[in-house]
């Protein structure tokens, strides 16, 4: 839960607005999308939510703790308890197996699920052993998700997550999203300028200029797999 | 400006951290080749303008006694310049409030002017006055440590009688520049003098009158010195010659070389390691830079700039460094060398030595270290150089990685991911992990070679006095006494036991090889005195023959088993064949070791002896020296446990200066290397480093990837360091040893552990340095671009 959110960035001279109050609620369980064209923050709101970055002004509430008062060690908790990150240029660990990838954040996390399993969820048991570099995109992304869910996250955030790929693969890596968020129930928040993907959201939260313009609920959601663009 | 040099300085300025620790190791390589090389410089030319201007003597001889006469045969040898004959003789000094034994380098001197050779810097009062019996000109050493001067006296013994000689004047003498005792090793000022007295007077006391015991002689330019010596002997040897020898084995002439040579040596051996750990340095950084720099080295050469131009780039950049560290060390190097200087002119009596920079020697470390410096860049030159423009232009390839050989063996289940990211990468770039290996190693390694002089002397000193020297006192007659002396010294209240010694100046022949050397006879019963050799054995000395140093015997290519002629040039002066029975790697250099019979029966003279080692009661010390050094008998006498103190004391002063100077040194190789590395994995690995502390890994946890590597290599460097310093110091030491003069070859346990502590903290502390940048990583920022 946010409330009155703002960030200002200093950039040398010239302040930027990222945010400019900003209230926005997530709910359990339900697939919500942030639609924006670049520059709208939602980017910045997603970091702010996710306990990468702390709002200049205004609330964060998560289950009733205040994460804009927390400090850095406070987030990282935070993050390595409750948040899944998938980022628009997956992020692997390149040293590492996909499957050791996923190992990474189950090997810190209270209740996680299997590495193994977590790939199962993706479609990438056969590629368990692969280092990124012996991968495509879109399969990278996939374990980049895999390694998301694996700490079994109270909530999924991803940036972009189908912004480096074409749509067949686009489509994969949503339909992996989907079954996330109906099989484990997990919350979770997708940002894009793709205008397409909300259509399989619960929920479409329009952002324009750092403030929401409006609110959509979708109640006609449709499968990822019939997604085009 | 041009735009190009304005890159320069701000890349540079971005990486200042890594250019300062380049520059750093950098300017300690060239600080220790300035400082040895000046300080070199500077005492070679004072000395060599002391040596012309008070004439040195090129040669020596001793004799027992030879009349006024011989001289004007001696001056008639060809070569010979001029001709100093003199009485010497070594006598013990009655000081008040030093019950210690005291003794004086008596030399005498012509009332009437000074010395043709050998000549007298007069400090302070004036030259002994014609006609004017009982004046004595004393050393300056001796002068400041007693505060005297003209006007006081001193009290030396001579041949038994007590004398008061009045201070006319405080003196130097290129001489006695290093003024020690014969058989010790650091000086002591207070207890040991030199005093120059009236020739006349002098031989008088000695029973010397018309006649001189000593010849210092100049050689005229081109003259052969071996002819010379040769032609001396034979006309010396009726009255006793000992046999003539030139520079080389003049006591303080012979230090001070040695500790030239040292100075030489240290120029080069540490010098070469910091200047390669610098080319390393300059290696890794200068690759980094250059792979981060592609796309900027494509645009350059897309805008028409040639490759030279772009080499030119980054060699000028890598030169704005070794400028920056030679400065540094020139500067630093000008500084201690004018300490070493000064601390030189401490033992080292010269009448002035000016410290001098010169330009040629700052000029070499420059051309030195830029060579090492582009020689550790020509890899990533030639990756720039060759870098196409459309290729470069291209973000370089994803870095492949594959299971470390130790999860191929099946070993790697049980390893964490961070251990494994921590092994992969090392084991991706094993060039870089050599380097940064090698690197720290060579901070154990420069450690332990500072550290390896002072183990050796240590344990040569306790070979020395305690194991070998186990009595107190040391003592030598005038002339060589009836072994019922040895009764005589035991009847001295406090003398717990004594052991005789008779010591016989030698010639040794085998074939053309010849040697000068002196015999001792030792007894049977060596129990005070023992003789060991470098293990610490005892070397066994069989009843007939003789047993040689070492050094000895390489020296006359002779071995256990076979003969060597011995002329012995005292008394009867025979000459036999005698049968080599063992040679001994002994500490001491060229001697020879008989039983005190065989000697005396060798010499065809009764049972004599020359001097003896006496055990004293500690709590007796006092009364023993007091009566034995006014014994007419005796010449010298000796105390170990001064020695030892005035060792230990100086020892002590070079030790905590040493020490702070090898954990300076191997602590900028250790932060230089390591800090280096860490900061290149740091920027080569932020994007994993920031995507692992947003999965929630806490900072420490994401620092076990960047600082496990670091401090992994660190921990794999130590026992290379240990190998390599070892083998240093071996040549080192080897390096150092003479013909007269092998070190042992030892270091002690502590030097290790110390070396490895020294090294492991450096890398610990600058590892933490670097991983502020973990703290200071931008989260967000490094999500959004692709890699």
């Amino acid at each position: 839960m946010a409330r009155s959110l703002a960030k200002i960035y200093r950039m040398g001279e010239v302040e930027v607005h990222a945010l400019r109050g900003v209230d926005v609620d997530l709910y359990r369980g339900e697939l919500a999308v942030l639609l924006g064209p670049s520059g709208s923050g939602k980017s910045t709101l997603l970091n702010i939510l996710g306990g990468l970055d702390v709002p200049t002004t205004g609330s964060v509430t998560y289950q009733g703790r205040e994460l804009s008062a927390c400090d850095q060690d406070e987030l990282t908790l935070y993050r390595r308890a409750h948040v899944g990150f998938v980022f628009q240029f997956y992020n692997l660990i390149p040293s590492l197996t996909a499957l050791e990838n996923t190992a990474l954040v189950t090997e810190i996390a209270d209740n996680p699920l299997a590495p193994e399993e977590a790939l199962e969820l993706v479609g990438l048991s056969e590629r368990r052993d692969h280092f990124p570099s012996q991968m495509s995109g879109g399969e990278q992304q996939r374990v980049a998700i895999a390694r998301a869910v694996a700490k079994r996250p109270d909530v999924l955030l991803c940036d972009e997550p189908t912004g480096a790929l074409d749509i067949t693969t686009g489509i994969r890596v949503l339909e992996v999203l989907e079954r996330i968020n109906r099989e484990l129930g997990t919350t979770t928040a997708v940002i894009t300028h793709n205008a397409t993907i909300a259509s399989m959201a619960d929920r479409v939260i329009h952002l324009h200029d750092g403030r929401i313009a409006r609110v959509d609920v979708n109640t006609a959601k449709r499968p990822a797999r019939e997604l085009e663009w | 400006m041009r735009a190009l040099d304005r890159k320069l300085l701000r890349d540079l300025w971005r990486m200042k951290g890594q250019a300062a620790a380049i520059a750093a190791v950098m300017a300690c390589g060239v600080a220790v080749y300035v400082m040895a090389l000046t300080t070199l410089d500077s005492l070679t030319s004072a000395r060599a303008a002391y040596y012309e201007r008070y004439r040195f003597a090129d040669l020596f001889a001793h004799v027992k006694r030879a009349p006024m006469a011989l001289v004007p045969r001696v001056r008639a040898i060809p070569g010979i310049q001029w001709v100093q004959p003199r009485v010497t003789a070594t006598v013990p000094l009655d000081l008040p409030g030093l019950s210690e034994p005291a003794a004086a380098r008596l030399v005498g001197v012509p009332e009437h002017r000074p010395p043709d050779v050998n000549g007298l810097v007069l400090r302070a009062g004036g030259y002994l006055e014609p006609g004017r019996p009982g004046q004595v000109i004393i050393s300056e050493s001796f002068a400041q440590a007693h505060s005297i001067g003209p006007g006081n006296s001193v009290t030396a013994v001579l041949n038994g009688r007590k004398r008061r000689l009045d201070v006319v004047g405080v003196a130097l003498s290129p001489e006695f520049i290093f003024q020690v005792r014969e058989g010790e090793f650091v000086p002591d000022n207070k207890r040991y003098g030199v005093f120059w007295v009236g020739q006349t007077e002098l031989a008088a006391a000695f029973d010397l009158t018309g006649s001189f015991n000593d010849l210092a002689i100049t050689l005229a330019p081109g003259a052969s010195a071996p002819e010379v010596m040769r032609r001396l002997d034979s006309l010396l040897a009726p009255h006793g010659g000992v046999g003539a020898t030139d520079r080389d084995d003049q006591l303080s002439h012979k230090i001070l070389s040695d500790e030239m040579r040292n100075l030489g040596a240290m120029a080069f051996v540490t010098p070469a390691i910091f200047l390669a750990v610098a080319a390393f340095m300059v290696n890794v950084v200068l690759n980094r830079l250059i792979a981060t720099q592609r796309e900027q080295i494509a645009v350059l050469k897309a805008f028409g700039y040639s490759r030279a131009q772009v080499v030119l780039h980054y060699l000028e950049m890598v030169l704005v460094i070794v400028v920056l560290g030679v400065a540094l060390g020139c500067v630093a190097g000008g500084w201690l060398g004018g300490h070493l200087t000064q601390l030189y002119k401490q033992f080292y009596r010269f009448p002035s030595v000016d410290y001098r920079m010169d330009p040629g020697i700052a000029g070499a470390a420059l051309v030195i270290a830029a060579a090492a410096a582009v020689l550790g860049m020509l890899m990533a030159l030639k990756r720039a150089m060759d870098l196409p423009p459309a290729e470069a232009m291209r973000p370089e390839p994803p870095a492949s990685y594959e299971p470390t050989l130790v999860e191929r063996l099946g070993l790697g289940r049980s390893l964490s991911q961070a251990l494994r990211m921590v092994l992969r990468e090392i084991e991706r770039r094993p060039l870089r992990a050599a380097i940064s290996t090698l690197g720290t190693s060579l901070a154990v390694a420069v450690f332990v070679l500072g550290t390896c002089g002072a183990d050796t002397i240590a344990y040569v000193m306790d070979t020395l006095f305690e194991q070998s020297q186990r009595h107190e006192i040391t003592l030598f007659f005038v002339e060589p006494v009836a072994d019922s002396a040895l009764y005589d010294i035991k009847s001295i209240a406090g003398v717990v036991d004594c052991e005789p010694v008779r010591v016989v100046s030698a010639r040794f022949r085998n074939g053309h090889h010849r040697r000068l050397a002196a015999v001792q006879g030792l007894s049977e019963r060596r129990f005070w005195h023992r003789l060991i050799d470098q293990e610490g054995r005892e070397i066994d000395l069989p009843p007939e023959g003789i047993v040689l140093s070492a050094a000895l015997g390489r020296a006359l290519g002779v071995e256990a088993g076979d003969t060597v002629e011995v002329e012995l040039l005292h008394g009867r002066r025979t000459t036999a064949r005698v049968p080599v029975r063992g040679l001994a790697e002994d500490l001491m250099g060229l001697q020879a070791y008989m039983r005190i019979e065989a000697l005396n029966r060798l010499m065809r003279e009764g049972s004599l002896i020359s001097g003896a080692y006496v055990a004293v009661d500690p709590a007796a010390a006092g009364p023993v020296y007091e009566k034995l050094k006014n014994s007419p008998r005796v010449a010298s006498v000796a105390a170990k446990s001064i020695a030892v103190k005035n060792f230990d004391d100086i020892m002590a002063e070079n030790m905590r200066i040493m020490r702070f100077f090898n954990i300076l040194f191997a602590s900028i190789i250790a932060v230089g290397v390591v800090y280096n590395m860490a900061q290149i994995t740091l920027a080569e690995r932020k994007r994993e480093l920031a995507t692992m502390r947003v999965l929630g890994l806490t900072r420490a946890e994401t620092s076990f990837v960047l600082l496990g590597e670091v401090w992994a290599l660190a921990v794999a460097a130590v026992p290379f360091g240990l190998i390599l310093g070892h083998w240093f110091s071996k040549v080192l030491i080897e390096s150092m040893s003479t013909e007269t003069l092998r070190f042992p070859f030892v270091l002690a346990r502590a030097t290790y552990a110390q070396a490895v502590a020294v090294v492991l903290l450096a890398s610990l502390a600058s590892g933490l340095l670097v991983r502020r940048g973990i703290d200071k990583l931008d989260l967000v920022a490094v999500l959004k671009a692709p890699e």
